[in-house]
């Protein structure tokens, strides 16, 4: 008692032990950040300058939107909390290398607005907002974001991303498996290079800021769906390069395992994680679109209250 | 005249059918693509409410209270087809436009809404002006969601282009879109409203 005079009668103790971490919601969103930095390094060295510049535009249009928008509401200012940062940046790392310059800004004010802000900010929002903002983006101007640059090419011209190519029914040439892990390809910024993407993914599941019970089903999932009923014929489909093409690394380690849109517990999250590489199979293999990893993430962020509701952890010594 | 006036004004602003009562969604998520449009249905929409207002209002002492819904929905009905055969003749492309939405007028919930809540226990004049009063309501709501998603969903308003180069947002011409600008527009009347009390 003599220990806890100081503390206020509303703190609410549990039983011990009591471990302290030096862990903040700021810290690990900068941390996610960091490890999403050699994706967009690979991605400039990819595709050239403009792709920093889209990058830049959407990080900083997304505090600029955060920040507006809580001094209008007159909330607490917290735009440096790293969380506007990592909406800008996932933002960015979803659109094709030359974009307008209004797009990533467009998106990153929708994302932060439509996405976060109106269900009354960070922890209360449904969608992951970065996602968000890019089916906006998508829905309404669909010419620039399906126009993807060649990649190692510096002149802008643009090529299809190897799904697209492959949904056309066309055959796929000159794409290796190892241009695929290293991100020779078409396609969106950020998701391109595999190489940088999991080397940012093994620090994170290092540090512990994510689990694999995520990324791990989902890419399995998909991995599975694409062996199975890929085009080459039932059991023959090339599954690798189902894994390494598209969005699918990118969404699995760093958007579908965003804290607040993904379940709470273990057993929740492998629920959640098959049912996101469910649906991306499903788009890839026979949707309309050629890539689905963030429509799949959007439909299962929003499954992911009743998933938390049957996966409730027994509370020990109950029944 | 005070009193009327008061009842035509509650229509649009204290109890606006879109933006307070929340009804007749159908009709306006589909059609307030264009402010055209949007203007053709609110009149339509206004005209039945009148009539159907007055005429129920006339009729409320005679009308047994356990069939009185089916007797609303003949009279609403028969204004319904005044207004849809008047449109077809005067106005083929504004029908061709509206489409099914105006026969559905029948079913819009803020015309029997009206007839339910209001005029079965109100005099003729009182539910004149509410009828008036609800239709501008509507009417203006519709105008107002009808020109955000027509200049930017498309960057054109009454059917005219604005601005050379401007890039539409494709998707507020799409329901998704209807249904994103009425969200954001219903929460900013209620800030409006909170800040006022």
């Amino acid at each position: 008692m003599e220990v806890s005079r100081g503390v206020k009668n509303k703190l609410i103790v549990s039983a011990s032990p009591h471990l302290h971490k030096d862990e903040s919601v700021s810290k690990i969103m900068w941390m996610v950040v960091l490890s999403l930095m050699p994706a967009g390094v690979a991605a400039v060295f990819i595709f050239g300058m403009p792709t920093l510049w889209v990058i830049i535009l959407g990080v900083i249009s997304a505090v600029i939107a955060e920040g507006i928008i809580q001094i209008f509401t007159k909330r607490k200012l917290t735009v440096f909390d790293g969380s506007a940062i990592l909406t800008g940046l996932l933002l960015a790392y979803n659109l094709p290398p030359h974009v307008p310059f209004w797009l990533p800004i467009i998106g990153s004010f929708f994302a932060i607005a439509i996405g976060k802000q109106v269900f009354g900010g960070l922890g209360q929002n449904i969608f992951n907002p970065a996602l968000v903002g890019r089916v906006f983006l998508m829905a309404s101007w669909p010419n620039y974001m399906t126009a993807f640059t060649k990649p190692l090419n510096y002149d802008a011209i643009t090529s299809a991303t190897p799904l697209a190519i492959i949904k056309e029914g066309k055959i796929l040439e000159s794409v290796s498996y190892l241009d695929l892990f290293l991100g020779k390809r078409g396609g969106c910024i950020g998701e391109v290079c595999i190489l940088a993407l999991l080397l940012g993914a093994i620090f994170l599941l290092l540090k512990g800021y994510i689990s694999w019970h995520i990324p791990i089903p989902y890419i399995f999932t998909v991995g599975l769906f694409a062996y199975i009923f890929g085009h080459q014929g039932l059991f023959k489909g090339d599954w690798i390069f189902h894994i390494l093409s598209g969005g699918l690394i990118l969404g699995a380690f760093f958007m579908a395992t965003d804290y607040v849109t993904s379940p709470l517990t273990r057993k929740g999250q492998i629920i959640f994680g098959i049912g996101c590489g469910l649906i991306t199979a499903i788009i890839r293999l026979w949707g309309g679109y050629p890539e689905g990893v963030s429509y799949a993430i959007l439909m299962m962020n929003a499954a992911t209250p009743i998933i938390d509701r049957y996966t409730k952890n027994r509370i020990y010594g109950t029944k | 005249m005070k009193k009327f006036i008061h009842e035509f004004l509650r229509g649009i602003i204290k109890e606006n059918p879109t933006f307070v009562l929340v009804l007749g969604l159908c009709p306006t998520l589909a059609v307030s693509v264009s402010v055209i449009n949007g203007i053709g249905m609110g009149i339509a929409a206004s005209f039945v409410l009148l009539g159907s207002n007055i005429i129920i209002s006339l009729i409320k002492k005679i009308v047994p209270g356990r069939i009185r819904i089916p007797c609303y929905i003949v009279v609403i009905a028969t204004f319904v087809t005044i207004t849809e055969m008047a449109m077809k003749a005067y106005s083929p492309p504004l029908n061709r436009a509206l489409g099914i939405y105006v026969p559905l007028i029948v079913v819009n919930c803020i015309v029997l809404g009206r007839a339910e809540a209001y005029a079965s226990k109100a005099t003729v004049m009182n539910s004149l002006f509410d009828g008036l009063g609800m239709g501008v309501g509507f009417t203006l709501a519709l105008i107002l969601i009808s020109a955000i998603r027509e200049f930017l969903g498309a960057g054109k308003l009454l059917g005219f282009t604005l601005f050379k180069g401007f890039e539409p947002v494709f998707v507020l011409g799409m329901p998704s879109g209807a249904l994103l600008v009425i969200g954001l527009l219903l929460g900013f009347f209620n800030v409006l409203k909170n800040r006022k009390v």
